[in-house]
């Protein structure tokens, strides 16, 4: 379960938006400039509230009014960003091992197996993020996010940075991975399309507040 | 080929010697400031940045003099380090170390602080979401992607240390076997009659030495573009 309720400052934009979400996918819907960004990266604890709360799974993650602020290496969450954000310097297994070994988690070879193969990217382990296509990139970005056993997965726009024909090819990966990874997800985009076949809820933002709240249908 | 005197020997390991342990005992504190000022802001940053390159804009005599004020056997540091520690620096090999760490030391710090900066901050962003903390995420992320950049200003902290004369001339004094270095050597050497030949010969031994290590540090920049790009 995600509860959300904050309020952020940013230049002339203020944002104050309030939800409570249970479902396995959220979706962030909103025209850009509309503070989806805003709202997951403070999800994240990559950016501070100026006031409200944030709970993760009944953990109060940010509290203002009692000073509680957990920084993002803490949260145990996992985000995929617009631009997969690869580290270069590793190769691609390295790179999915990152998260476990930073969270001192034992090796779950089950878990690892299964991610490769929901996302096919067992070919890929050698290679380095500079060979990769932007779409692979993106699967392996997803896998390195689940391997570190996220309680909630971010995904920031992952497919913004595709063309039409990587989208299609990285959607049903993500289709699957809604259903079989069972890890909650909180899903940024401004695409209707791309939500209503990903999304169990949907949370409407523009310009800073939620408009309104519910199933897939108010994309309509 | 080049017929090298045992003396002229014991001034090129010795140089080798100072020039090695100045950059690696300067290496440490050098990274820190580069991710000092690359990253942080902080009151007196301009000063602290100011300070750093001074070395490099002071006469070498004036560097040295304050080295021999400060360091040497009655300087305020220098007296505590030799009462209680036991380390001391005036006219001692390790004191010529010191003056070509403090030399090279703006060399040393320019590649590293250039590299830090160069990094995509949004990387170690993306290593704290997976679990990282902060000093994690510096030792996975931030020195490895920087790593080049610190070689070269080592590389370029070396060339400068081995080459250093004039704070060390003055700081520890030109002493064979202890503070003579090649740059001493030939010093001494030009000003002795039928000194020529063996001048000569450290001339050309240093120049190897520098060039060397440029050809180094050009290549350790360019392996920092590859790796920046993930290839």
């Amino acid at each position: 379960m995600l509860r959300v309720d904050v309020e952020k400052q940013l230049g002339e934009f203020s944002l104050h938006a309030t939800f409570t979400s249970e479902g396995r996918v959220t979706g962030l819907f909103g025209a850009s400039g509309a503070g989806k960004s805003s709202l997951i990266n403070m999800i994240a604890g990559l950016l501070r509230p100026d006031r409200g709360t944030i709970v993760i799974d009944g953990d109060v993650v940010d509290d203002t009014a009692a000073g509680i602020h957990v920084p993002t290496w803490r949260r145990r969450i996992g985000y995929v960003f617009q631009d997969a954000r690869l580290f270069p310097h590793l190769n691609v297994a390295q790179n999915l091992d990152y998260g476990r070994r930073m969270n001192r988690l034992a090796p779950d070879a089950a878990q690892y197996t299964r991610v490769i193969e929901l996302l096919d990217i067992g070919a890929l382990l050698d290679r380095r993020p500079g060979k990769l296509s932007g779409g692979e990139r993106q699967r392996v970005a997803l896998g390195r996010a689940l391997l570190s056993k996220p309680r909630l997965l971010l995904l920031d726009e992952p497919l913004g940075a595709l063309d039409e024909a990587r989208k299609l090819e990285i959607l049903p990966y993500l289709v699957r991975l809604r259903d079989e990874a069972n890890v909650p997800m909180v899903y940024v985009s401004h695409d209707a399309a791309e939500l209503r076949q990903l999304a169990t809820q949907i949370v409407m933002l523009r310009q800073g507040r939620v408009t309104s709240f519910g199933g897939v249908k108010v994309l309509t | 080929m080049l017929d090298i005197s045992p003396a002229e020997w014991t001034a090129i390991l010795l140089s080798l010697r100072v020039a090695i342990i100045a950059t690696l005992v300067a290496t440490p504190f050098g990274i820190a400031l580069a991710w000092l000022l690359a990253r942080r802001d902080f009151w007196g940053k301009s000063v602290l940045d100011a300070l750093v390159h001074l070395p490099l804009v002071l006469p070498p005599v004036v560097t040295g003099y304050l080295l021999l004020l400060t360091f040497g056997r009655r300087g305020l540091v220098g007296g505590f380090l030799a009462d209680h520690l036991g380390i001391v620096f005036a006219f001692r090999w390790t004191g010529a170390a010191l003056a070509c760490g403090v030399m090279s030391f703006p060399l040393l710090v320019r590649p590293m602080r250039l590299s830090i900066e160069a990094i995509d901050r949004r990387l170690e962003q993306a290593a704290e979401t997976l679990g990282a903390a902060p000093f994690k995420v510096f030792f996975t992320v931030t020195l490895p992607l920087a790593l080049p950049g610190v070689l070269a200003g080592m590389v370029l902290g070396f060339a400068k240390a081995i080459g250093e004369f004039g704070a060390t001339i003055t700081f520890v004094s030109n002493i064979p076997g202890e503070t003579q270095t090649i740059s001493s050597a030939i010093y001494s050497l030009i000003q002795t009659p039928d000194g020529d030949a063996a001048a000569g010969r450290l001339v050309i031994i240093s120049i190897v030495i520098a060039l060397g290590a440029l050809i180094g540090a050009e290549w350790f920049a360019r392996r920092a573009t590859a790796r920046l790009h993930g290839n």
